[in-house]
């Protein structure tokens, strides 16, 4: 069986998990191992699984109720300070409503603040466009002196966490509100910075980050059912990309999809994009969202709607192989 | 031990360092005259009387922290930091300049002992209540935390989310100082957008107000005094100052909120600095 995923990879009843929970369990572990840990929230202590390190740990985390900008600058007050602060909410509010005092007290001042943003992409579902962030990762990547790291799944967004840590400076950490798939295993290598090849393949890439690494494994599955060979490389780290990993497989493949839950424009698309274009210009499709906001609706649903599942992604791959010369 | 300096010392220690800014800003080209020449008299009391600090140790850990929120007035600090001995006076010519410590905005990777990043109005507050926070909630610590704000800021919802934070958890070690000199970069504060009553909306947020004439170094030393003594609240001195304080053609003329002098205002404004606005007669250059 493949060394990086999960035995029971395909079946039915495979564990299912929001990867902000894996924050909650990451945020817990580090506190238990680094007392100068903090954890700030801005009223949503629960959602954001903040809540178990609150309760364990009452001294060092912080309530800030409704007020995301005063957050972010507070915890560039606490790492000044000395302390490793946290910061809790979601995606669309931190690092969206506060980005300048993000780009101010934090990033140009190159402090260790770690930014937990809940609820990215549009499996947010019922709430709607407001709540369904798709900008956060392209905020936090052109931004000098940040690290943007994006979790597949549960186990590995608790790895992050407890990476986060110890990675200098200031970290975004990107987290997803419905439960997926667990499908990376303790034992999975984790390594900030650099992307993993989980399904080795030879006539396409496909490069995706977040939970929907889980749905390019599901198209990958399909596709060489039908004799289509696809590598499936997780990218958690956006920023530094892992330029050596994705050259390598363009090379191979001669073509490459992005999956991800977010604006093309910006985020992981754009990200390798840039690379390819500068280092081995191939032919790519972009899933992700484009140009548009999101919507209500159930998670799988709007999935489907905006060609992020499975079945848009073998579209993508499909596409990409034609204009392969 | 650091040096105790008299009151009248003060003054004249707040005058160099006016002459300082006005030649700092002639040299830049650019830059802001009224708030630093306003925040003369306070800067000399926090760095040569108020502040537990040591220049030669710019990150002693016991230090009491000074974060200036409004970063424009920095040429006022930067002038305090050099005559107190952060680095040498002459590299205030530096300022704005490529390749300088001396940022436009002041920028804490590149000089230490400036605390933070600061110049985007409104967050100066919250970086100073979370390290009060550390400091007396997590830490026990014995510092204290300084913040200096502008009154055009007030105006800013960070600056409130932070009061009200401050107020929340009691943060007596913080003492915020806010420059009301009632200008800001499109006019009067009044008319751009009404600010008070000052007093009550921060008192309502569970702050401890004073109020003081923020060219009396003494005032400005006493009601930092005092507000150490106030073991529940933080507390917020409101400073009234005249913008452009000590040059009589800047004084209260928002038009010089955010421009340098040219060569012949310097020149008039350091004569005037140096005889004290007439007072001293027999001036020689």
């Amino acid at each position: 069986m493949n060394k990086y995923l999960t035995d029971n990879l395909f079946g039915r009843d495979i564990k299912k998990a929001p990867t902000r929970n894996g924050y909650g369990e990451g945020l817990l572990e580090a506190g238990r191992k680094n007392k100068d840990v903090v954890v700030l929230c801005a009223d949503l202590t629960e959602s954001t699984r903040s809540e178990a390190f609150a309760k364990e740990f009452p001294e060092r985390f912080i309530e800030v109720g409704v007020a995301e900008q005063n957050m972010a600058a507070l915890a560039a007050g606490m790492a000044l300070a000395g302390k490793i602060p946290f910061i809790s909410s979601y995606a669309a509010f931190s690092p969206g409503r506060n980005n300048e005092q993000i780009r101010t007290t934090i990033a140009i001042n190159d402090v260790g603040v770690k930014i937990g943003g809940a609820h990215a992409g549009v499996s947010v579902g019922p709430d709607g466009a407001t709540h369904q962030a798709l900008e956060d990762m392209a905020l936090m990547r052109v931004m000098p002196n940040m690290k943007v790291i994006s979790p597949c799944d549960e186990v590995e967004a608790k790895k992050a966490t407890i990476a986060a840590v110890t990675i200098p400076g200031p970290v975004y950490l990107r987290f997803a509100r419905a439960a997926t798939p667990v499908f990376t295993t303790d034992k999975t290598p984790f390594v900030f910075g650099r992307a993993e090849v989980f399904v080795p393949g030879r006539d396409g890439t496909i490069v995706a980050t977040g939970p929907l690494v889980y749905e390019a494994l599901l198209a990958s599955r399909r596709l060489a059912k039908k004799g289509i060979s696809v590598e499936v490389i997780n990218c958690h780290t956006i920023k530094p990309l892992d330029e050596k990993t994705i050259v390598a497989s363009a090379r191979k493949t001669g073509c490459v999809v992005t999956v991800e839950e977010h604006q093309v424009a910006g985020g992981l698309g754009g990200a390798v994009a840039e690379v390819l274009a500068r280092k081995l210009p191939v032919p790519m499709e972009f899933v992700g969202m484009q140009d548009r906001f999101g919507e209500s609706g159930s998670p799988e649903e709007l999935l489907a709607k905006f060609g992020l599942d499975a079945s848009g992604i073998e579209k993508a791959v499909r596409k990409v192989l034609k204009r392969k010369l | 031990m650091q040096k105790r300096y008299t009151f009248p010392q003060l003054d004249k220690m707040a005058n160099i360092m006016r002459q300082d800014i006005i030649t700092m800003l002639l040299e830049a080209g650019s830059g802001h005259s009224a708030g630093p020449l306003g925040m003369a008299d306070v800067f000399a009391a926090l760095y040569f009387s108020i502040l537990k600090h040591d220049p030669k140790r710019p990150l002693w850990k016991d230090r009491d922290r000074l974060i200036l929120s409004n970063g424009h007035i920095c040429p006022v600090r930067y002038a305090a930091m050099a005559r107190a001995g952060y680095f040498p006076v002459k590299e205030l010519m530096t300022l704005r300049k490529l390749g300088s410590r001396l940022q436009g905005h002041p920028e804490r990777t590149r000089l230490p002992g400036l605390e933070t990043t600061s110049g985007p109005l409104g967050s100066g507050l919250s970086q100073a209540a979370g390290m009060a926070y550390v400091g007396k909630k997590i830490d026990g610590a014995d510092w204290r935390v300084y913040c200096i704000m502008s009154d055009g800021e007030q105006e800013a919802g960070n600056t409130w989310e932070a009061a009200m934070f401050a107020g929340k958890n009691r943060l007596s070690n913080l003492t915020a100082i806010l420059d009301r000199n009632n200008i800001q970069i499109d006019g009067y504060t009044e008319d751009i957008m009404p600010l008070e009553p000052l007093r009550a909306k921060y008192e309502a947020f569970n702050w401890h107000v004073l109020e003081v004439d923020g060219h009396n170094i003494e005032e400005v030393v006493d009601a930092c005094n005092m507000a150490k003594a106030i073991q529940e609240k933080p507390a917020l001195i409101i400073a009234h100052t005249i913008p452009g304080k000590g040059v009589s053609f800047m004084e209260n003329e928002f038009e010089w909120h955010g421009k340098p002098p040219k060569a012949s205002e310097a020149k008039k404004a350091l004569a005037e600095l140096r005889t004290l606005g007439g007072k001293i007669t027999s001036e020689h250059e």
